[in-house]
């Protein structure tokens, strides 16, 4: 157990490893959520978090076995309903570093309803959507991100389910702050985490999630040294979106139509290209629609990486005792013995 | 004429009109100012699903029923002395509860030939001319006309001018029952203060309305009911959800907790979101959740971050709510579950009262899931019942279920309430941090077998909770199978303990021993009340309990119902308390069950328990 202060109350300064627990983590060896957790220690201890400040609050699934693995405070609660536990846990104290754990099936399925309140309200937590695109706890069924055709335990035919798209649902929610990583780039990822910390406001990070047991490979094209280049789009802010072995090829605007053009050819150089601005919402719509699989699909636009989109917008915890501190500075405390009373009274004698 | 007035002990008063009438109005602001005459009372409020029904049908009809007299009231009462009806559908729906000999004030323009069809009176079939009001005092008032008239010179459109029809019918009965009009005037000049043109035209109907009976010769009696010896002290006109929000508040404050209330609008249960949403000044936070489960599951958030987390719904979201009150009983943390119970299975009957969530807040969740329930009795008794649920949840470390019902919540009573500093303090604790440093151990129990509070943002106190079985005292996820059957045990021994901690049972009223035992629970209370008066002063040897706690169950219940040869329970289901009792005690209680949506009539269950008798 962390001790995280001296008797004076002053921080110890903490390590990655103070902020996990005694527990054995119990994922399948080989597991994507092994690196996730690494980074996820390694952030709060940059960043210079104090455990008894911070919680970890999960539904069901795989991922959300997270809490019992960080020693902070933690609630693993029930499927699905995890932001709206977190949301009650913000009001109470809008002072904690609240993160939401969730999966696929778990924020998207059984939970899709919270997903699209908690980020609309834009409480501020940080929001880690482990996307591995299969149910590893109930073992393999399809997820409502499986791939179409998907053969799993309960579609052996194949899923005729046609899949969500996570990152158009957050910006469809109006959320404020919209990102994706991998479990494969834990330098990348540790910088999206540490974004997703700064932003006062509910940060969606998806994070792509290898199950190595019911889904393996199933970002491969993404995450891997031989497709990656030509695959994965690494979002920067004020870069123009270039990828490729050789950064040789760029995407280009052409009216609402994104084009994915050759800068060797000579027809068009890097000033040419789209540059990356998180602020723009409906720039963001479109990076979220380069969602085709380049497995199935090789003209398939490459799969972007990094913010999205960002935004300020006030946090509903923050206006909710704004409103209360108004109320009660206009009105005086409340009299309990007006309230009992009420409009008119009588007396008996 | 000469206005002859007459002494009444008690009068039943139908307020009966189309939804949009107006007549919920009109029966509350004459219910206040009954209740400021100082007539004990109680109401009954009854309308329908539907918000805007097709006018003039009988589906549309709205009432609101009230018995008042210098008597106690413990019903609103079975039969009236009194409907008002405003329209052909509403007399159509109501006559057949007039008393023998009763009156009927008619609203004559209502009965037009379009009325009469929309309530399906045969054409030929005019109830003002034929022989259906025969045996009545009948006094018919051509009120749209006569308002139209009081107000002809306000520029209000037609539309406006009938709205004030209700304020008409209002007037001629305060003056039927020689009060004053200052108790409405007043109210009417705080709601219409910035429409002074509405606020006019209100006045005037209601004081047309009132001077109606001086100047025409339509009514030639007045009548006075006495106030109600009541205990001395300072009232107020009180209805359950409303007494439920002043406990709440109150319990927060003696508590020192904030108080957090997640709820999702459902009848009859949303008037306490709107009620709560308004006293922010007392602190408390409100949140209008995007469903059933996240609003109990943001209450189960907020407790564990150290606030009073309360959630507040009806039958169909307490079964939405289970999964996430199973989690709060492994949790253990504190949680109010309001359920104003309302006619059922699945949608059933929105805006009619029941009692048929008992054995679903008792049993209705997965797995060995036991959490105390208590009840309310009547609109003021939800006051502290609130206070109670609140307190048993904090020092108890327990979810805890909370019963109302429509009839209660809608429902309206004199309530002599209290004064701040006479209620006592409530204690509560959180966990510290261990000075000798050692671990803190989230499972470990004190002498009521509740574990600690223990807050996030508490420096030392690192701990992981959730649904997963646990260890005792360390808290860590555990399968071990004789682990699992003692917490099973253990959390089902903390909640039996509470018994301990609250007062034994008592005879409500009648005898402490003899043939019969009422017992009742929740809104069953005044009709239980009311028959035992009328049987033991018909010598009977009858006693009325009435349960608060259903979960665990007073100490001294079985002893006391072993002074009493046989034991009836009323309900307004198919009978589920008489299921519980059974089981727990062995004992052959007799059910007696009304599932009509409304209260328990008098005679229905004064005539069960005299057959009982014989």
């Amino acid at each position: 157990m962390a001790v995280d202060s001296n008797p004076n109350g002053v921080p110890y300064t903490l390590k990655a490893k103070d902020f996990a627990t005694d527990q054995d983590v119990r994922w399948c060896p080989g597991c994507g959520d092994y690196s996730i957790l690494k980074q996820v220690q390694t952030v709060l201890a940059d960043l210079g978090k104090q455990p008894h400040e911070t919680v970890f609050v999960s539904g069901i699934g795989c991922s959300s076995r997270f809490p019992y693995y960080m020693e902070t405070y933690g609630m693993h609660s029930i499927h699905g309903r995890a932001p709206a536990f977190a949301s009650g846990l913000k009001i109470a104290n809008p002072n904690l570093s609240v993160w939401v754990i969730t999966g696929d099936g778990d924020g998207l399925s059984i939970g899709g309803n919270h997903f699209m309140h908690l980020l609309r309200r834009n409480f501020d937590v940080n929001l880690l959507l482990f996307n591995n695109q299969i149910y590893g706890l109930t073992k393999g069924q399809y997820s409502p991100t499986s791939e179409e055709h998907k053969k799993s335990p309960s579609t052996p035919f194949g899923s005729i389910d046609h899949p969500v798209n996570p990152i158009a649902l957050a910006l469809g929610s109006d959320a404020t702050f919209v990102a994706r990583s991998m479990d494969r780039d834990p330098k990348h990822l540790k910088d999206m985490l540490a974004r997703a910390d700064a932003h006062r406001g509910t940060s969606l990070l998806e994070i792509y999630q290898n199950c190595n047991i019911f889904n393996d490979g199933a970002f491969e094209v993404f995450t891997e040294k031989a497709s990656k280049p030509d695959t994965a789009l690494m979002l920067e802010q004020g870069q123009p979106l270039v990828f490729g072995n050789e950064n040789e090829k760029g995407v280009r605007l052409d009216g609402f139509t994104p084009r994915v053009v050759s800068l060797t050819s000579g027809e068009f150089t890097k000033n040419d290209l789209w540059v990356h601005d998180e602020t723009d919402q409906l720039k963001a719509n479109i990076l979220a629609r380069f969602f085709d699989n380049p497995s199935v699909n090789p003209a398939a636009m490459p799969r972007p990486f990094g913010v999205f989109y960002q935004t300020e917008r006030p946090c509903y915890e923050e206006q909710l005792h704004q409103q209360l501190d108004t109320i009660v500075s206009n009105l005086g405390e409340g009299d309990l013995d007006k309230l009992l009373a009420g409009g008119s009274t009588w007396e008996i004698k | 004429m000469e206005t002859l007035t007459q002494e009444k002990q008690a009068v039943i008063i139908k307020f009966a009109g189309d939804s949009g009438d107006g007549m919920q109005l009109t029966g509350g602001l004459f219910t206040d100012d009954t209740a400021i005459s100082g007539s004990d009372l109680a109401t009954f409020p009854d309308f329908p699903a539907e918000i805007r029904a097709p006018i003039g049908t009988v589906a549309g009809v709205s009432g609101f029923q009230l018995h008042f007299g210098s008597q106690r009231i413990y019903t609103p009462g079975d039969r009236f002395d009194v409907l008002v009806a405003m329209n052909a559908a509403a007399l159509k729906v109501n006559i057949k509860s007039v008393k023998k000999g009763g009156t009927i004030i008619l609203s004559e323009d209502g009965f037009d030939s379009k009325n009469l069809r929309l309530a399906k009176y045969d054409e030929d079939k005019n109830p003002l001319e034929d022989n259906t009001l025969e045996g009545f005092e009948v006094i018919k008032i051509p009120v749209t006309k006569l308002t139209r008239e009081a107000i002809s010179e306000s520029s209000l459109g037609t539309k406006e001018k009938d709205r004030c029809k209700n304020m008409f019918v209002l007037g001629f009965l305060l003056w039927r029952y020689s009060r004053s009009m200052d108790t409405t005037l007043k109210f009417l000049n705080a709601k219409f203060k910035s429409k002074p043109e509405i606020l006019d035209a209100n006045h005037k109907a209601l004081m047309a309305g009132y001077h109606l009976g001086d100047t025409m010769e339509l009514s030639s009696e007045r009548y006075v009911v006495k106030p109600a010896e009541l205990a001395p002290g300072k009232y107020r006109s009180i209805m359950g959800n409303d007494a439920l929000v002043l406990g709440l508040i109150t319990a927060s404050k003696k508590l020192g907790l904030p108080l957090f209330y997640g709820s999702y609008p459902i009848t009859p249960a949303s008037s306490i979101l709107h009620a709560l949403s308004k006293q922010k000044n007392f602190g408390v936070r409100t949140f209008q959740a995007e469903d059933e489960i996240a609003a109990v599951s943001s209450a189960i958030g907020a407790s564990y971050g150290g606030s009073l987390g309360i959630t507040g719904t009806s039958g169909p979201g307490l079964a939405l709510k289970g999964e996430a009150m199973g989690l709060a009983v492994m949790l253990e943390l504190p949680l109010v579950v309001i359920d104003v119970q309302r006619g059922g299975p699945s949608t059933g009957l929105p805006t009619k009262t029941e009692q048929s969530d008992l054995l679903q807040a008792l049993y209705g969740r997965n797995g060995e899931c036991p959490m105390p329930v208590v009840s309310c009795s009547k609109p003021s008794d939800c006051f502290e019942v609130a206070m109670e649920a609140c307190r048993i949840a904090v020092q108890h470390m327990t979810p805890v279920v909370l019963l109302s019902d429509g009839y209660i919540a809608n429902g309206a009573e004199p309530w002599r309430f209290p004064k701040a500093s006479d209620i006592p303090e409530m204690k509560v604790s959180f966990a510290k941090q261990h000075e000798d440093g050692s671990h803190f151990m989230p499972y470990q129990r004190d002498e009521k077998l509740a574990r600690q509070w223990a807050v996030p943002g508490t420096p030392g106190l690192l701990h992981r909770v959730g649904g997963i079985e646990k260890e005792d005292v360390t808290g860590n996820i555990s399968y071990d199978p004789a682990n699992h059957e003692h917490m099973v045990k253990t959390r089902e021994r903390k909640v039996e303990m509470i018994a301990d901690y609250i007062p034994v049972q008592k005879i409500e009223s009648g005898h402490e021993s003899g043939d019969i035992l009422i017992l009742g629970w929740g809104s069953t209370y005044g009709v239980c009340e009311a028959v035992t008066h009328s049987l033991t002063e018909l010598g009977y040897k009858v006693g009325h309990a009435h349960l608060r706690y259903l979960r665990p169950f007073p100490r001294n219940l079985e002893e006391l119902m072993k002074h009493f040869d046989k034991i009836v329970i009323p309900e307004i289901n198919n009978g589920q308390l008489v299921k519980v009792i059974r089981d727990k005690f062995l004992l052959p209680a007799i059910p007696f069950n009304k599932i009509q949506g409304t209260p328990i009539a008098h005679e229905d269950l004064f005539d069960f328990v005299v057959n009982l008798l014989k």
